[in-house]
């Protein structure tokens, strides 16, 4: 069925009469790998995809008012098929590409053209050396992510942290977003260790038993610390931290209190109304990579209606304008750093069945935008784009 | 039952201006009297209580119970529950006809205006309009009625004849509420993350002006529009801002902000007292309502009242 659609539109293209549609595409590269710790956590079928119907619908509606239609593409791909699905794609004349793939991944397909959404990696060296002109990141950085909860954390004055990050690489990246964020806002890294993925299943049946002795031991006589900080990009260990530390300390980063861009309890803002029509189209709670394609969908639409245009450098210049505003359920407008192509936009801090809170925390101020006291800022970016 | 009724009846004459609050948190409607500004009563059982309007004569109260998906009717007189009205998913606004019927709700998740006859509690008619429709206002002669829609920013004015969109008009970021002036020849949309009210010439359906605000020391993105109210010379325009915890006070005229005026915090809806002397804010972060008195523009008292008032109305 799917496969109909996305040949029908295919053939489609390129037709005047279509002078009023906008066509974009949501690729998923999926690589195959280990099964997250905790089944709540397995990936639907439809991940991403279900937040791109979403913001077509919307954008349809909206559309209906003004004339344009809009469609959208979805590809399945894998690591190796991704460039000439991507090929298609711009073949076919497809100019705006959102991606969900991995940081690489994300870098061969921004250098094959069209405007690319990167609606799933955080890694900071994509917005940094690795950043592209033509790449916008609408998922935010791990740097956003880290700085939002430092702030938290020292809101709470909780400012020793007992760091503990993966062996994976973008582990690693991430404990140093965690350093940074330290330096940034004043905490100190009291103590830190590497938890050593040994491989093999995430998930076993009474699994719970041997973790039960391992993680205390693990966790056992660090140095002096109000929090435990986990960096867990991979998803090995930190799930299992909370309840099993050495000493009674809360938890927070990839577990505890975590920093999400999204969260099926945000009811702020009117994000009530989103998340009803999401799991009234697609049966299940949203999760980030829906909301973030959702965002790069509607970004397209919103730049169509406010310039009454279906022109895609239009669309492109205007989306990078300073007139650009997208309402996303956070409380303010969102636009694009124009330094690295990175949305600014407030961060999550999740507690189980909750959001415990919103940052930039009040107290963080900024000359620009109070949302550039996250992440990455102008003075300090490592994003030189060519040709921009 | 009838005992009530008597009473109500006795102190009839000298009925007394009570103003209404709904509590969005609280779940509850604070009753104060409109003299003194005390607490008179609470109504209790209602989930999610946001707008809040008054039938013409004063003697019916309109709820949006948003989460029991209805529209909840009391005697303003002794506070009894008359039969709901059937309002469509979700409604978090409405606005009845200057006649007193029919009402116009805002359906935020079905991207619908439900029209509902209050006499005969029958839906007339389901008006498709943009996504997450919210603010509703009516032409003074009834004639339009304009529904803005949150994700779609765009105000729709609906034929109350036809119930056909005959125009829209683009407005900026999340439109929250719509309000005539007095002649409707203006129409007034405010847009909380745009950060603007537009004043749309309703003889073109065209926007003539966008009122802008800034205050010093305030976050720009803190200043987000909500509530609209205009006196009923037009003369002044009260706009809600939100997070910024302030009441602008615009020109009705040169459409320039003239004052800024602090009251409680997260400000969004208003309404005037029966005899527009004071004008009512509900604070939804610090649980109270503010009095401003309108000739001075001085912010005169803050009353609490339930968790998170969302909207206020006044009758006499």
């Amino acid at each position: 069925m799917r496969k109909t659609v996305a040949f029908a539109a295919l053939v489609a293209f390129g037709q005047p009469a279509l002078a009023q549609e906008i066509v974009a595409a949501v690729i998923r590269v999926d690589k195959p790998g280990p099964l997250p710790i905790s089944r709540l956590d397995l990936m639907p079928d439809d991940l991403g995809f279900a937040g791109g119907t979403l913001g077509t619908a919307d954008n349809a509606t909206t559309g209906g008012f003004m004339g344009q239609t809009f469609t959208t593409l979805e590809v399945r791909a894998t690591p190796e098929t991704a460039e000439a699905e991507m090929q298609k794609l711009l073949d076919a004349g497809v100019r705006f590409i959102v991606t969900l793939a991995d940081a690489d991944t994300t870098v061969r397909l921004a250098n094959m053209g069209g405007l690319v959404f990167n609606a799933a990696d955080t890694s900071d060296r994509l917005r940094g050396a690795d950043c592209r002109a033509n790449l916008l990141h609408v998922a935010p950085s791990d740097a956003m992510m880290t700085d939002a909860l430092a702030q938290f954390l020292m809101w709470k004055r909780w400012d020793e942290w007992f760091l503990i990050e993966g062996s994976h690489p973008e582990d690693t990246a991430l404990a140093d977003a965690y350093r940074r964020a330290a330096t940034k806002f004043g905490a100190k890294i009291t103590d830190s260790r590497v938890f050593e993925d040994s491989g093999g299943a995430r998930r076993t049946d009474s699994g719970h038993v041997q973790v039960q002795a391992q993680m205390p031991a693990f966790t056992q006589r660090a140095a002096a610390h109000d929090i435990v900080v986990a960096a867990d990009h991979a998803g090995v260990f930190a799930d299992w931290l909370p309840f099993h530390t050495w000493d009674a300390r809360p938890v927070a980063g990839s577990a505890g209190l975590t920093p999400a861009n999204w969260h099926p309890a945000h009811e702020a803002w009117g994000a009530t109304q989103w998340q009803t029509r999401f799991e009234r189209q697609s049966g299940r709670f949203a999760r980030d990579q829906d909301f973030q394609v959702w965002m790069a969908l509607r970004a397209l639409g919103e730049a169509a209606t406010r310039t009454n245009s279906t022109d895609p450098q239009v669309l492109e210049d205007y989306i990078r304008s300073d007139a650009f505003q997208l309402a996303a359920f956070k409380g303010q407008a969102l636009s694009f750093r124009d330094w690295d192509g990175q949305l600014r936009q407030p961060i999550l801090l999740a507690s189980g069945n909750v959001v415990a809170s919103v940052s930039p925390q009040s107290e963080y101020l900024h000359q620009t935008s109070q949302m550039d006291t996250l992440g990455i800022d102008r003075a300090e970016t490592e994003c030189r784009m060519e040709g921009r | 039952m009838r005992l009530i009724a008597i009473l109500a009846l006795v102190a009839g004459p000298a009925q007394a201006e009570k103003i209404f609050v709904s509590n969005e948190k609280g779940n509850t409607i604070t009753v104060l009297d409109g003299a003194t500004h005390e607490v008179i009563h609470t109504i209790e059982g209602m989930q999610r209580p946001r707008g809040i309007t008054a039938s013409p004569d004063g003697k019916f109260l309109y709820v949006c119970a948003s989460d029991d998906n209805l529209v909840k009717v009391y005697d303003t007189a002794t506070y009894e529950e008359l039969p709901s009205l059937p309002s469509g998913p979700d409604p978090e606004l409405f606005v009845l006809h200057p006649s007193g019927n029919p009402l116009y709700i805002a359906n935020e998740d079905d991207n619908i205006v439900t029209v509902v006859d209050v006499n005969t509690r029958q839906v007339l008619a389901e008006v498709p309009v943009g996504v997450e429709p919210e603010g509703m206002g009516v032409h003074p002669d009834g004639s339009i009625v304009v529904n803005t829609s949150e994700t779609t920013n765009m105000a729709h004015m609906i034929d109350t004849a036809t119930y056909e969109i005959v125009a829209n008009v683009l407005v900026d970021s999340r439109p929250r509420f719509a309000q005539y002036d007095s002649d409707g020849s203006h129409l007034y949309v405010s847009a909380e993350i745009g950060g603007t009210v537009s004043v749309i010439d309703t003889a073109k359906n065209e926007i003539v002006h966008k009122i802008t605000f800034d205050v010093p020391g305030v976050l720009p993105e803190a200043l987000q529009p909500v509530g609209v109210r205009l006196t009923p010379d037009d003369s002044k325009i009260y706009v809600a801002l939100g997070p910024s915890n302030r009441v602008a006070v615009v020109n009705g005229e040169t459409w320039e902000v003239e004052e800024y005026l602090l009251v409680g915090q997260r400000v969004w809806q208003l309404g005037f007292s029966p005899d527009s002397k004071f004008l009512y804010t509900t604070n939804g972060n610090s649980n109270d309502i503010s009095i401003i008195d309108v000739a001075t523009n001085e912010v005169v008292k803050s009353v609490p009242v339930g968790e998170q008032p969302w909207g206020v109305v006044a009758v006499q």
